[in-house]
């Protein structure tokens, strides 16, 4: 793309969304939960909201880099990257949040038959479907492979019984993507397949697991005798362990790039509202410089985010770089709420007033705790460096 | 501003390494150290001028390549990776920047060929005391009209040994006032006293007493902001030999941790260790982003030049700290000998942390940029 086409679409870009972005979807968001999550158990909460999601989606931007026919835009990375610019300089909300959009949907581009990423791809884009996670057991977490969730072949369809257990607004989802096992005798990463669960079916329950923040994202799912239709399978039998970690790479890369442009939790602004500056300078240094320390992390890791895609755009991609950005990228989110509850003392304590909408910032703090568990623990993505990056031994 | 490099970087990335592997790896340090006849190998030199390794950041107009600050830094990359020995820094990094930034066109026209064409060797001496920082000169131009005499001391001088040329930074008349003289080594009322540093290299201790200075030998500074342009791009050139060093510490040890056996295993397959090896090698991925992002900045005259430098030099001062320790560490006993390489990368880099500043100094600075 040519410097003069790039100015072009930036500001093409910036037309449309000043044009098409409601005022009240632009700013910031206290609570992902006021986004647009679309599915049938979550309706618009407002009219905006409403027509800034119909617009994007009529745009193709819901997801740009799609091609149009599943309901995407066909942008390049590079004009990809030129909307997200605009869309942070405009602070425009996400129009959907969705996991068909950032886990499932690459996967069955990459690994779907025609039917299925037609059908799938075009029901996430106009958010008719919700998806829902199905990869953790009760006894397998971080060794994954050794789930034990089954699907028995019945002829015209897979026999589905057991359980899964941290499915993110399991409660809320249509659809469920999961890992099942579909043979017990052989290495367990070569009896595992991926299979797409309409959660509507008989025998499928959800159970609501509390959380240290006292709500409730997510549940245990259960199967019990679940029919599921054979045309449900993505990519071949026995061979979902590949579909599940290409997955867990898009994953990744999403939760480890969240946290960062959230505009209410700007560490630096919430140090100037809470201290007065002394000659210009914070008067506690130990403070200074945690919050020097933290934004030197920060703004060099979004450097890094940056080079990424500048390499990918040259055609150096590596596979590896999403367990980086995972593990980096929630460590440093830890630490920034860290800090926020450092700098903002006793007063963000208080769980039960209006004043500081009981408590979200503690909240968030909690919930940022797992951000180095969910997607693959700190430890596990270290373990896949070390592995796959520095070629360290095993045995 | 894409952040990678262009072909011809790459190309002269690759072919500068080649060159230097060849040339001068550590046992060239090492064989300097020994022998301790001359401070640099001056064949080495001649053919890194040959190269053009000397015009890379200069003007054609000037007799340069004007290949820019990227191209440059490629190369410190790969001369902090061999722990070569050079005036790379003293003359090509920090004296072409400051008659880059600062010089007039009689200055620039008298001195940057000669660089460029490998004839004289420039030092840059700056620091009066043990820390570094610009603010803090006491060195004293005084005079009126067509000469002025010069007096004060300078510390910690790269190169100050084997320089024809010294650029001294120096106050004139008011505390504000910064000044530059540029002047020959040899000059009447210099005294150059050398040592040697942690790391093998030298540098000198320098007097200036009743120094002539012409005219046409003052550098003029009107705007402090372009002194710390010369120090930032500075800082970003030493951050570029400190990714490097970096870079080839991690990688020696990486090896070792496939090759050293105990308990019957490698030792690689220690997940302490494993786990301390992925932190180094997602620290160095940083490290890469913000250095690429320095040396695009300064090709690009991005306004913020300052705030990247500080972040580069702090990132790095704390990175190469972190790595030549753990280098050290998991290399065992043999880590303390003189007999392996991994110890003369732990002395570069400390030498190189306090080099124009170091992580408390920029991570500081950093915060006074950004107003708190
Ligand atoms: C907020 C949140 C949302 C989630 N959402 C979903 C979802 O939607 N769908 C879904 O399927 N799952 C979801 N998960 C589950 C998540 O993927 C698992 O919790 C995670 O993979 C860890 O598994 P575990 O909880 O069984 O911990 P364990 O595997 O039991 O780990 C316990 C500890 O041991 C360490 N450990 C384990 N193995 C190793 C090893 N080999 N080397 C070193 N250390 C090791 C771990 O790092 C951890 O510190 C979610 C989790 C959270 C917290």
């Amino acid at each position: 793309m040519s410097e003069n086409n790039k100015d072009d679409f930036r500001i093409k870009t910036r037309k449309w969304l000043e044009k098409n972005c409601p005022m009240s979807m632009r700013g910031k968001t206290d609570d992902i939960k006021e986004l647009f999550w679309g599915g049938e158990n979550t309706s618009f909460t407002s009219e905006d909201q409403k027509k800034w999601f119909e617009a994007m989606y009529h745009k193709g931007w819901i997801a740009p880099q799609w091609e149009q026919k599943y309901g995407g835009g066909g942008l390049s990375i590079l004009e990809n990257k030129i909307l997200l610019q605009e869309m942070s300089r405009l602070k425009c909300k996400q129009p959907l949040i969705s996991f068909g959009i950032s886990m499932l949907g690459p996967a069955l581009l990459k690994f779907g038959n025609e039917n299925q990423k037609d059908k799938y791809l075009n029901e996430i884009t106009n958010g008719k479907i919700r998806w829902a996670q199905g990869y953790s057991e009760p006894n397998a977490g971080s060794d994954l492979a050794g789930l034990q969730c089954k699907a028995e072949d019945k002829g015209d369809h897979y026999l589905i019984n057991g359980s899964k257990i941290w499915t993110s607004y399991g409660d809320m989802g249509d659809w469920i993507f999961c890992l099942v096992r579909t043979d017990f005798e052989v290495k367990k990463q070569m009896g595992i397949s991926f299979l797409l669960i309409d959660m509507k079916s008989e025998g499928v329950m959800t159970r609501a697991i509390k959380l240290i923040s006292g709500k409730s994202p997510f549940t245990e799912t259960f199967f019990d005798n679940v029919k599921v239709p054979k045309e449900n399978l993505v990519g071949e039998l026995n061979k979902g362990w590949t579909i599940a970690k290409y997955l867990l790479t898009h994953e990744r890369q999403m939760i480890g790039g969240m946290g960062g442009d959230d505009e209410k939790f700007n560490p630096r602004e919430i140090a100037l509202e809470s201290f007065d500056l002394k000659d210009g300078i914070l008067p506690n240094p130990i403070l200074r410089n945690e919050l020097s320390e933290y934004e030197m992390d920060d703004k060099i890791f979004s450097m890094t985010i940056e080079r990424a895609i500048d390499e990918a755009k040259a055609g150096n991609e590596s596979g590896a770089a999403s367990s980086l950005f995972k593990y980096y990228g929630t460590e440093l989110n830890q630490q920034r709420m860290e800090l926020i509850m450092s700098l903002t003392g006793s007063s963000e304590l208080i769980m039960d007033s209006e004043k500081n909408k009981n408590g979200y910032i503690a909240a968030k703090f909690l919930r940022s705790k797992g951000n180095t568990i969910e997607g693959g623990t700190s430890e596990v993505q270290l373990n896949i460096i070390s592995k796959n990056i520095l070629g360290l031994p095993t045995k | 501003m894409a952040l990678v490099l262009n072909e011809e970087q790459q190309l002269l990335k690759e072919s500068v390494k080649d060159f230097l592997d060849n040339k001068a790896p550590v046992s060239a340090l090492r064989k300097l150290r020994d022998e301790n006849i001359s401070d640099y190998d001056d064949t080495l030199w001649s053919e890194m001028i040959e190269m053009g390794l000397t015009s890379l950041t200069i003007n054609e107009e000037f007799g340069g390549l004007e290949f820019g600050y990227v191209a440059l830094g490629q190369v410190l990359e790969q001369t902090g990776r061999n722990l070569s020995v050079s005036p790379m820094i003293s003359t090509v990094l920090m004296s072409t920047t400051f008659i880059n930034v600062l010089g007039n066109v009689f200055q620039k026209n008298k001195y940057l060929p000669e660089i460029a064409k490998g004839n004289i060797k420039i030092c840059l001496a700056h620091q009066e005391t043990s820390h570094f920082n610009i603010k803090d000169i006491n060195t004293e131009l005084k005079g009126d009209g067509d000469s002025y005499v010069l007096n004060g001391e300078k510390h910690f001088v790269i190169d100050a040994g084997i320089s024809d040329y010294i650029i001294v930074l120096a106050k004139f008349e008011t505390e504000s006032n910064y000044i530059g003289v540029i002047l020959r080594s040899n000059s009447d009322g210099i005294k150059i006293n050398i040592s040697r540093l942690l790391d093998d290299r030298k540098v000198g201790d320098i007097t200036f007493k009743n120094v002539k200075i012409e005219k046409e030998s003052v550098i003029e500074i009107n705007d402090f902001k372009l002194l710390e342009r010369v120090f930032d791009i500075s800082s970003i050139g030493l951050s570029c030999e400190m990714l490097g060093v970096s870079l080839e510490a991690f990688d020696k040890t990486l090896a070792y941790l496939k090759d050293r056996q105990q308990f019957g295993v490698t030792i690689g397959t220690f997940q302490a260790l494993q786990h301390r090896a992925a932190k180094m090698f997602i620290e160095l991925e940083l490290c890469k982003s913000v250095v690429i992002k320095g040396l695009k900045a300064i090709d690009s005259d991005l306004s913020n030049l300052n705030e990247i430098a500080s972040l580069a030099k702090a990132k790095l001062g704390r990175t190469i700290k972190l790595i030549t320790n753990e280098a050290i560490q998991m290399h065992g006993g043999i880590g303390m000998t003189d007999d392996i390489d991994i110890g003369f990368y732990i002395k570069r880099a400390r030498v190189l942390q306090q080099t124009l500043g170091d992580y408390n100094y920029h991570l500081t600075r950093y915060a006074e940029i950004s107003g708190y």
